[in-house]
This record gives structure tokens, sequence and C-alpha cells, in this order.
């Protein structure tokens, strides 16, 4: 029988979430550009508010199209449920949310996007919330940071910008260690090439801006449950296990089990937080990630033979990329991210911030973009752009320092991505 | 008779139901097993309520009963859904098998009880079974409304949905 096969990654990403549609039989999932949804009655209308049955009342909070890419999503991570959301920033916070009150910190790795870093570092700061910052190669030092306050543990699978990969297995065996959950962001890598859940995440976020749209169109974010964290083994997570006033007296957890996280995520983060993924986005979203194995695999063969060229010029001092073998991460690769190392990664220049600045002006077919995960090749020079708020210490550690350019390798005749570097290096060192 | 596992035979479980005993049932609100009862009730099952320390009193319009030795032979039942410690199960198997066949189709255990000879027991006498499953949770995943909250309902299908 078709339906007790456990249907494959490309399948899913096709049809996870998207039945034909019940109301007109259309096969793609429509674009519902609508706000409010009509009730079927008062009672129907009540247990709607109530959620004591789950149904759509107001697109802030949940949307057929917003929906049926929660469940792709939730599908390729092995999840239980998603919350889709504004951007991946959002997607951050909605994670953290139902997690953390005033005086509570989230242990995160010191290798993380520079946004995230900021975000972290000034602005939660405004919550009553800290960041603890950890080097995520040193597993002791994680569980040292953690104390009674510490409501999760926050790492990138494949970190930006550096393309420097997190042994996911070796950090969530500490936070299962310390009772914490621990939050993946899968954004790099993307479920195609990382299954965080599989490897013992809790959450995992999204900025679905990246590769899961593919290319450069809208922004979005996502957070995914496994379903797996027990919310209420311990006091640390009120806003989970208490009775949340706003519902009269329910309590998410124990009424709605594994799907708690969710729920919360819509009824409280959503309805409160009003981050919300519209459904313009939401569909350009789907239409992405129908070919996501696809482009996955050519961004991974070409980011592998550019690292490979860059690591041969002359004029680079090194190439930090996973997929080579002169790479101190290449036997972690072959292990945890077999599919290849991902399409993100940084080089250094021999010459400094100048030449790095120089090299990026002569660039002809690759884009000096602020983004990452698109069709196209993207460069950008993170201590003068996207790194550019921290400082020096935090760049470094960041592997953001001055003569470190980022690339995002894209899905081009590979030949033609390696030329125009090869142009614009020679200009840049004229 | 079956373990039903697959979502067809799940599906046509819940489909061809009208009248659901539940075993362990709770008066109060925030216990699984009295929201699941009082979901059932509001999808239209007719709901037996059973437990011995709330007999006789209303649950959604229902008498709540001892046992299922108490149901009417008239009434027939489909479901037996047991809300009791694993220990529990083959004396409720037991006394649906003594009592509420001819009729009864399935025997269906919550969300973290199973209990292989009992459900094996009930097989051999026509009775399919459903082990660690919740049928609120079911019926919500397979008939549509756990997809509009982005749940992973595991459900892909290029037939309309009979839903709406």
């Amino acid at each position: 029988m078709a339906e007790t096969r456990k249907h494959g990654f490309e399948s899913l990403q096709i049809h996870g979430g998207a039945l034909p549609d019940s109301a007109t039989g259309a096969r793609q999932t429509p674009i519902y550009q609508s706000t409010g949804f009509v009730f079927k009655d008062v009672e129907h209308a009540a247990a709607l508010f109530d959620l004591k049955e789950v149904g759509y009342i107001y697109s802030r909070l949940t949307n057929p199209t917003v929906s049926a890419l929660q469940e792709r999503i939730a599908t390729l991570e092995d999840g239980i449920g998603a919350v889709c959301c504004s951007s991946g920033h959002a997607a951050q916070i909605m994670a953290l949310f139902p997690l953390m009150q005033v005086g509570n910190n989230v242990v995160v790795s010191s290798r993380l996007y520079g946004g995230t870093v900021t975000q972290f570092s000034h602005t939660i700061k405004r919550f009553g919330w800290e960041a603890r910052f950890v080097d995520f190669d040193d597993v002791d030092a994680i569980a040292a940071a953690v104390d009674e306050d510490t409501r999760a543990i926050f790492c990138e699978s494949i970190a930006n910008p550096a393309g420097h990969l997190t042994d996911i297995p070796s950090v969530a065996k500490v936070a299962n260690q310390v009772g914490l959950p621990l939050i993946v962001d899968n954004t790099t890598a993307t479920p195609y090439l990382c299954n965080p859940i599989e490897m013992g995440a809790t959450l995992v976020v999204h900025s679905t801006t990246k590769y899961l749209t593919g290319n450069g169109t809208v922004t979005g974010g996502c957070v995914v449950d496994s379903g797996k964290f027990d919310w209420s083994a311990t006091k640390k997570f009120p806003s989970l296990s208490e009775p949340e006033d706003a519902y009269h007296g329910l309590k998410f957890h124990e009424t709605f089990g594994q799907f708690a996280f969710t729920l919360h995520g819509i009824a409280v983060g959503l309805r409160d937080l009003g981050m919300t993924m519209n459904p313009q986005a939401a569909h350009y979203t789907m239409l992405g990630i129908e070919t996501l194995s696809l482009r996955m695999q050519r961004h991974v063969e070409n980011a592998q033979a550019v690292a490979e060229w860059l690591q041969e010029h002359l004029a680079v001092e090194n190439v930090s990329y996973s997929g080579l073998q002169s790479s101190s991460q290449y036997a972690l690769q072959q292990k945890l991210y077999p599919k290849g190392a991902g399409a993100l990664f940084s080089f250094s220049m021999k010459d400094g911030y100048d030449t790095c600045v120089r090299l990026v002006e002569n660039l002809e077919l690759v884009s000096h973009v602020a983004n990452l995960g698109d069709a196209k090749t993207l460069i950008i020079h993170s201590a003068s752009t996207t790194h550019r708020q921290l400082t020096e210490d935090q760049q470094s550690a960041a592997g953001a320092g001055p003569n470190v350019l980022r690339i995002s390798v894209g899905i081009e005749t590979v030949e033609d991505i390696i030329a125009d570097l090869e142009q614009a290096i020679e200009k840049a060192l004229m | 008779m079956l373990s039903l596992t697959t979502n067809s035979e799940l599906k046509n479980a819940l489909l061809e139901a009208k009248t659901i005993a539940v075993v362990g049932v709770s008066n109060n609100p925030v216990r699984a097993s009295y929201f699941v009862v009082r979901y059932l009730h509001y999808r239209g099952y007719k709901v037996i309520p059973v437990n011995p320390a709330y007999a006789g009193q209303k649950l959604f319009g229902a008498t709540v009963l001892a046992s299922l030795s108490d149901i009417p032979r008239e009434t027939k039942v489909d479901i037996v859904d047991i809300f009791r410690r694993a220990d529990f199960v083959p004396d409720i198997v037991d006394e649906a098998i003594e009592h509420l066949l001819p009729g009864l189709k399935t025997i269906w255990m919550q969300f973290g009880i199973w209990h292989e000879e009992a459900a094996a027991k009930a097989r051999s006498h026509g009775i399919q079974t459903v082990e660690n499953r919740c049928p609120k949770i079911e019926y919500q995943r397979l008939f549509g409304e756990l997809r509009k909250a982005g749940i992973n309902t595991g459900i892909v299908s290029s037939k309309l949905p009979e839903w709406n």
C-alpha cells in the first residue's frame, strides 16, 4: 500500500503539506489572500478562540497558504509541526520567546551570522534576556556556561559566514545532559544536507529567505519543533507548562502534548508578537522548496569546485570550506554532512581590507549582496558590511576578519563563476 | 482482524463508528480524558462515558456508567477507547468481549497505553485494535484540522480531500 511507504525527500519537498485544495481542487496550493475567515456559527467561533478546535480565524495567526508551507517544512525537517514568521530574525525570537523569562539566558555559539550576534548581544537584553557566547567546538565550555537561569542552547548547523560545521550530536548530548532544549539554525545547510532533529535538536529555525525560497524574492522564517522535549519535566518553562491566563488557565503542554510548542507559537507568539509571514511569501517559498534537492546538489557541486580553485590561487591565504580535504573539519563533514558541506564559505586574501574591497568592486557576474542562498552567486566583505557592528574580537570569533570574504556560491555555470573571480582578483591586485 | 496502523485503516475505523465508549473518563476539563470526550461529542459521536468514580453524573448529556457491562445490550458500541493504565487493559478487553459483541469493531488504547496480549485476544474475537494513539488527534490529523496549524500530518495525497 502506497501510504505505508516512507516517501523520499524529493517527493516530500513537492507534496508535503500540499494536498489538492479542498475548496476548489486546485492542484497548486492557492494564495489565500484573505485576512479573515468566516465561522460556521457562534459555537464554532468560540471553540476556535478557546483553542478547543484548530482552524482559521485571522491571518495574523493562521492562513491556509502559510499553513501548507509550515507543514511542508515540518515534514522535511522530520518535525512534529512548524510555525512560519516574517524573517529568520523573527524565527529566532519566536523560538526563544516561549522558553525565556526576564533574567534567563541562552548559551550560544560564537560562530553565528553577524546580525544574530547583534540581536543576541544587544537587542534581546531589552527583554531581560542574556546570550552567553561560547566556542561550540569545546563542548565542555558549553556545559560550563550553563547555569540555573539557562533555558536553551543555540547554534547554526553550518555557521555563517565561515561555513564552519557544528558537531550537532555532541552539542545535543550536552543539551540532553543539562536538560535544556537545543535550537539549531539550519538555514545554510537546509534539511537536504542536514537533519538537526535526527541528530538530537529540539527546535530548528530557518531563514526561509535563503535556500528554501532559493532565488532571493521574499523574506521569511520558520520554527520547527521536534515534539520530543518534555516542557513539564521542570518548572523552567512556565509559558508551556503553567496555566496561560489569556486562555482561561489552559496549560499548553498538558492540553496539547507534543503539539504544545507549535500551538503556543501560533496562539501566543504570532497572536501577540505579530511577526506573521504573508501568504504571498509562503507561496514563493513553497515554489522554491519544490526544487530544493536539485538546487542544493548544484550549489554544493559548484561550491566544492570554487573552493578547490580558490585554494590553489596564489593570492588566497586560506579557504574555510569543510568540503576540502585539507580542512580540519573534513572528517566531520564526511560523517555528519555526507551530501555536501553547503555552498556558503569564506576565504581570506593574503592582502588585507583594501584588496578585498577592490575584489568585490571588480566582479561582473558575482553580485555584491547581503544575502545568501540565492540561485545567483553572491559575495560580501563581512567586515565592512554584515559584521561591521561587531568588535574586532567578535569579527574574528565569527570568522569575519578584515581580509575575509564570504561567498554564497550559486547555480550558474561553474566555469563562469571561477572566471569572474579570477579577473576580479587580478584587478584587485593591480 | 487487524491492528490498525495505516492512514486509511484508521480513517475507516473513525468514519464507520457512531458510538464510542470511553473508559476512564474524567470530569476535570484540563485532563485529556475530559477534552477528548468533549471533542468526540462535538464531532457528532455518541459518547458513553465510563468511570465508577463518577457513575450517575452527567457528562455532555450522557450518564456516566460504572463499567462497560452497564451498557444496555441493545446499544451498539463501535469503539471502546481506553484511558486506563496498561495493567487494567486485559480486564477491560474481557468485559468488552463479553458484553459488547457482536457489534464492537475497535478497541482503542490511548497515548502511552499498549498491551500486546490483550490486543491479540481482542483480535482473535474479531475486534480491530489500535494502541498508543489518541482518536481525537487521529481525527484532527486525518480530516484536515491539524494541517491548519502547520502540524506534520504525514499525509501525502493527490486526491481531493473529503473535508472542507
